[in-house]
């Protein structure tokens, strides 16, 4: 039982009706999310990756085909999952740790246990003395710390991420690949994470679902057998990475180049 | 399954923060906070001793009184302790129909922005009211509710109502709905909902629409006053006016204008303590 996927897509597709049209955003995705699994979901923009997580969260329903979580069809919301967006959803008139305790606070914790929390999390996260700030006080990169560790603060099982550091800039992307890795070694959540850079995917995750551009489908799923724990600077050197780079980018590479020529 | 396409009542949705005047910040200037008062006050001495000088010389003080007198029929009222009794009316009449108002629109505005069905079905009519000149029911509240008090404070309650109430609506409707998700997957109930997120988000709204309304409050006030009272300023520039009274009528502008500005005074406080988010992360910057 144990070995049963945590969340499952079965024959998923979703359409968008708009005003130019109707828009096909993903169909005929079937994939399976292991429990305890760091999966990745790459594919170029556009290809409805963040619908799948969407549809995972239960905030969305598939226009066909049904999603289950832990065998039975998400609920909406589906209160299991934490969700990381692409864009920042600190509240901006509470405080940096108000931010990070709103899930205990919510479930009804005493003040000084959430206060405990947000504490022992903003530490890990290298943003002590950052406690009373306002979100607006702070760079991007530690707005997104913040957002990570409101997230992991409440454990939730499954932690869905689109693209969760897209808007920083390499150097501190990679910082943050480290202590995202060195957080899940931790804790060994189930965690989907969204992304279009190639490299990224390889680096954090067990598997790699490649996506086709819009409409998506699945091209190809692809295990990533690189060691634990991962050297986040240094993996991307391994010739195994580069291999792997190789067969997933030619992949990746038709439906980049046809988008080119579509566009 | 077609995308379902938010009921927003169109007219409703559409709406912007109201201008507010008071709102435009005093640009800042080199030289410093002591010569722009300096400024100030050698515009108000220059001012007043041309009126002054003007008054009896160029112009008529029929028309236009004269500081002194001014003066003078201020100090009389001070005196006769005839200034109290009247800034105390029209006082608790602005503030009583701006609490009223203020409470109900925020209800409403929640309501409605909470619930958009409703909001849909009662679109047209609210339009109707908000589009009524609201002045035009001093008549009919004089009708109902008699010369005194009550029917000064329900016309001030009505003005400020619609004021609020849109901005309320408005307010809840701009929540980022990423906001609201984030907190629901988290477990939050529809109460913590509205009480962490939509609320504190709706906030600047909501004040944007109280600070407008004060002066509006004051009107509402004033006017019914000027129709049909025997006690306040509306009706002290009312009686003045009655007796070719300029420095009377003159006394009881400045009076207002005072009251005005110290209402509006307050609630700037008032939301500075509320907002106070807002300004650490601006200072910052």
């Amino acid at each position: 039982m144990n070995d049963a996927p945590l969340i499952e897509f079965r024959g998923i597709a979703r359409r968008f009706h708009g005003r130019a049209g109707t828009v096909v955003a993903c169909e005929h995705v079937n994939l399976s999310v292991r429990r305890g699994e760091f999966l990745a979901v790459v594919g170029p923009s556009g290809c409805g990756k963040s619908t799948l997580l969407n549809m995972a969260a239960g905030l969305l329903t598939p226009s066909s085909g049904q999603v289950f979580y832990r065998g039975v069809p998400v609920p909406s919301p589906n209160t299991d999952v934490g969700y990381l967006t692409q864009r920042d959803t600190l509240l901006p008139w509470r405080t940096v740790e108000d931010n990070v305790s709103i899930a205990l606070e919510l479930r009804g914790d005493s003040r000084a246990a959430r206060q405990r929390c947000a504490h022992q999390w903003l530490a890990r996260m290298g943003l002590t003395g950052f406690e009373k700030s306002y979100p607006a006080q702070l760079s991007g990169g530690m707005r997104r710390r913040v957002c990570l560790a409101r997230t992991l603060a409440y454990e939730p099982e499954t932690i869905l991420m689109d693209e969760p550091f897209g808007a920083l800039d390499a150097q501190l992307r990679l910082v943050m690949h480290d202590e995202l890795l060195k957080l899940w070694t931790g804790m060994r959540k189930t965690i989907v994470f969204v992304t279009h850079d190639l490299a990224e995917a390889l680096t954090l995750a067990d598997r790699v679902a490649v996506f086709s551009p819009r409409p998506g489908r699945i091209r190809a799923i692809e295990t990533v057998d690189l060691p634990r724990p991962r050297d986040v600077f240094r993996v991307r050197f391994d010739p195994h990475f580069g291999a792997l780079h190789d067969r997933l980018w030619s992949y990746l590479e038709a439906s980049v180049r046809g988008d080119v020529m579509v566009n | 399954m077609p995308e379902i396409s938010p009921v927003i009542a169109p007219d409703l949705a559409q709406l912007e923060l109201p201008h507010d005047p008071a709102e435009v910040q005093a640009p800042v200037v080199r030289g410093g906070w002591l010569s722009v008062m300096a400024w100030r006050v050698a515009i108000v001495i220059v001012g007043l001793s041309a009126w002054q000088f003007a008054s009896g010389r160029l112009i008529k003080p029929f028309w236009i009184s004269s500081p002194s007198e001014i003066w003078a029929q201020l100090a009389t009222w001070i005196a006769t302790g005839e200034l109290w009794v009247n800034v105390e009316v029209t006082l608790t009449e602005t503030v009583l129909g701006f609490v009223f108002g203020a409470v109900g629109g925020i209800v409403v505005g929640l309501a409605l922005g909470l619930n958009r069905r409703l909001a849909a079905v009662l679109d047209p009519f609210i339009v109707a009211f908000y589009s009524l000149p609201k002045i035009a029911l001093a008549p009919l509240f004089i009708l109902w509710f008699g010369v005194g008090l009550t029917s000064k404070v329900v016309l001030a309650t009505f003005v400020v109502f619609f004021l609020v109430f849109y901005n309320t609506y408005a307010g809840v409707l701009a929540v980022e709905q990423e906001l609201v998700d984030v907190l629901r997957l988290m477990g939050g109930s529809r109460w913590q909902i509205v009480r962490k997120v939509i609320l504190p988000s709706a906030l600047i709204w909501i004040f944007t629409g109280m600070k407008s309304s004060v002066p509006y409050a004051l009107i509402g006030a004033v006017v019914g006053e000027m129709m049909a009272s025997n006690k306040g300023l509306g009706y002290l520039i009312q009686a003045a006016a009655g007796q070719y009274d300029t420095g009377g009528v003159f006394a009881a502008l400045f009076v207002l204008m005072i009251i005005a500005t110290g209402l509006h005074e307050l609630l700037k406080q008032s939301e500075r303590l509320m907002l106070r988010w807002r300004e650490e992360g601006q200072n910052e910057d």
